[in-house]
């Protein structure tokens, strides 16, 4: 086993390079990973400036998100909406959480979206791992063109006669997202995954099955401790999906207290729509959990979906 | 069968791994019951999630059932009134505006930020973290944020200016602006780390070479940077432009279609004239027709831009 973990490392070590593979001739570029060490040119002031000005419009929208939900709506009314509240009125959240019954959205939606990454994790890598290991035979090819083929149909055309399937099915709940979200993402999930499992020595497959170890238990035991770094890019991928989707719940959920995180805020704003500061109260409460999540795993995150992209 | 395998045996004398692989692969023809087991669940599952609605929808394009109650056949008559339906028309002429103008500003914007973050300046970490935020941000949410900004700050702002004193979503002719704004903005993040690590995989030596011979900042991306990130352009133009023309979040956030339809995109009408307008059959033409018109673009993408992608 220890060998195997070596080997993934050095794979992993490989991956997101690999890119470059069939560009470059196999040669690992010299400006890959750790660069910032070898990397010999002077400090691009001018660059470093614009970039930092640049990054002010992905930073003002949250500012302006972070000082109206602090405000109270006469404050609000005074300015344009970027001053600094003084005093700092913290009750819109306390009355959000209250009237978007914020406790039971998040738990949907945190329920949807540790459901859908469990089960798409589960489910896509024992299908790409079965289509990578058989590609060769046409069964195999044809389900694996199927699949990539329906990546080209847009959700409109499903979307209608789905929304009838689901209430037929009583799948029109939280435990349907999870099942729409799993087989959505079956398209997308097991064209990463296949293209990594067939780089990964079938060699290590038999001294398995040469110890008497079933096709399955070959799976859990040795290819899936292997696909770490793919997990990691498809359950991001995929978490973000389920968390901020909005279309998808918004069709096919009937029941109010269903609700996810977007969907309570849709609801919220047709309802009291000149509301800001407590409706900014509850964008924020909607926003924080994945955004601190991000904060906290940020290099992790990026270059899992890097990986994912670039192949 | 059997000589075939007892020749790749006996050629690979020492029964090297190798060996064992192909004979392997040439004594099973047909694979082991567990690969059926791990794929046909997920085939069924698959079949009658997504494949059954696509057919089910084609069916009822060709019939005109409401959504409710009895339904006949009405042959192509559906399709026919798509073209005649000014809604319709409307709603695609936006989507594609919409998509292009969207897909020009991401690629370009993108690239640049990517080129910035390249290039060796302070803290690139911490702002290639800030750029991707608004990639984990629900669209719809943060549209709530751009909806305040144009319809309460900007006026005040830019009272000076009557497009914005009038608020930009009340007008007619610019509301798209904003939508384009919002989606621009979200869209990005994804695209500036997709065009940065194509960047990456640039070796230096080029430009060290292209410099000694004398060429500049400009020739250096004209003639190395954007032909060698050639694929990495495809990708982000094809999935930002399929992206765009679904656009829905943005607009619910924004405008909500209006004023009047001026803002609806075709998916916010397959939507609103589905569910509320009881036009189930109609819209599923609607859908047909779209998903014909997406795939079309998509494949003619791909082809005019691969041939302009260079290889080392």
């Amino acid at each position: 086993m220890t060998t195997a973990t070596t080997t993934l490392a050095q794979a992993e070590e490989a991956l997101p390079t690999g890119a470059t593979d069939a560009v470059g001739g196999g040669r690992r570029p010299r400006r890959g990973r750790g660069r910032e060490s070898d990397d010999t040119r002077r400090i691009n002031w001018w660059a470093t400036a614009l970039i930092a000005v640049c990054s002010l419009t992905v930073l003002i929208p949250l500012y302006l998100a972070v000082v109206v939900a602090l405000k109270t709506p006469d404050q609000l009314v005074s300015g344009t909406g970027f001053e600094w509240p003084n005093p700092v009125n913290w009750g819109n959240f306390a009355e959000a959480w209250q009237r978007t019954n914020f406790p039971q959205a998040l738990t949907n939606t945190a329920l949807i979206t540790v459901g859908s990454v469990v089960f798409t994790l589960l489910t896509s890598s024992i299908v790409a791992y079965a289509l990578a290991r058989n590609i060769h035979r046409p069964f195999f090819k044809g389900v694996f063109f199927y699949l990539l083929a329906a990546l080209f149909i847009p959700f409109p055309i499903i979307m209608l006669p789905l929304v009838k399937q689901t209430a037929i099915l009583g799948l029109d709940n939280q435990a349907g997202m999870i099942v729409l979200y799993t087989i959505y993402g079956l398209s997308l999930n097991v064209f990463i995954y296949t293209a990594y499992i067939r780089s990964i020595p079938i060699e290590l497959e038999e001294a398995a099955r040469v110890d008497g170890a079933s096709t399955w238990r070959v799976f859990w035991q040795v290819i899936f401790p292997l696909l770490a770094p793919m997990n990691a890019t498809v359950g991001i991928l995929t978490c973000v999906w389920a968390w901020n989707d909005f279309i998808m719940p918004l069709v096919v959920l009937t029941d109010p207290a269903a609700r996810t995180l977007p969907l309570a805020q849709y609801v919220f704003q047709g309802q009291f729509n000149t509301e800001y500061t407590t409706a900014f109260a509850s964008y924020l409460m909607a926003m924080a959990p994945l955004l601190i999540v991000y904060i906290f795993s940020q290099r992790w995150v990026i270059s899992g979906v890097t990986r994912g992209s670039i192949k | 069968m059997s000589t075939l395998t007892q020749a790749v045996r006996t050629s690979t004398t020492g029964g090297t791994k190798r060996g064992r692989a192909a004979r392997n692969r040439v004594e099973t023809r047909r694979a082991m019951p567990a690969f059926y087991w791990m794929v046909w669940p997920a085939v069924i599952a698959f079949a009658a999630f997504h494949t059954l609605p696509v057919i089910i929808g084609i069916f009822f394009s060709f019939t005109n059932y409401a959504g409710y109650g009895a339904w006949n056949f009405v042959g192509l008559s559906n399709y026919a009134n798509l073209f005649r339906d000014d809604r319709v028309l409307a709603a695609y002429g936006f989507s594609f505006l919409f998509a292009i103008v969207a897909t020009i500003l991401t690629n370009v914007i993108s690239l640049a930020i990517a080129l910035g973050l390249n290039a060796k300046i302070v803290g690139r970490n911490f702002f290639r973290g800030v750029y991707f935020v608004p990639y984990v941000l629900a669209i719809l949410v943060i549209g709530y944020v751009f909806q305040f900004f144009f319809s309460n700050s900007l006026p005040k702002i830019l009272s000076g200016i009557p497009l914005f004193r009038d608020n930009l979503l009340t007008s007619p002719d610019w509301a798209w602006t904003a939508i384009v704004v919002l989606a621009v903005w979200q869209a990005c993040a994804f695209a500036i780390i997709i065009y940065l690590s194509g960047l990456q995989t640039i070796p230096g030596e080029l430009y060290e070479a292209a410099s000694l011979d004398g060429a500049g900042a400009w020739r250096q991306f004209r003639s190395i940077t954007f032909p060698l990130i050639g694929a990495f352009f495809t990708i982000n133009v094809v999935l930002s432009l399929k992206g765009f023309l679904q656009v829905f979040d943005p607009i619910v956030s924004l405008t909500n279609g209006g004023p009047g339809t001026s803002t609806e995109s075709v998916t916010l009408l397959i939507f609103r004239g589905g569910f509320s307008g009881g036009e189930f059959a109609y819209q599923t033409a609607n859908a047909v027709i779209f998903f014909i018109v997406i795939t079309v673009v998509s494949l003619f993408q791909f082809r005019v831009l691969q041939r302009r992608e260079a290889d080392f």
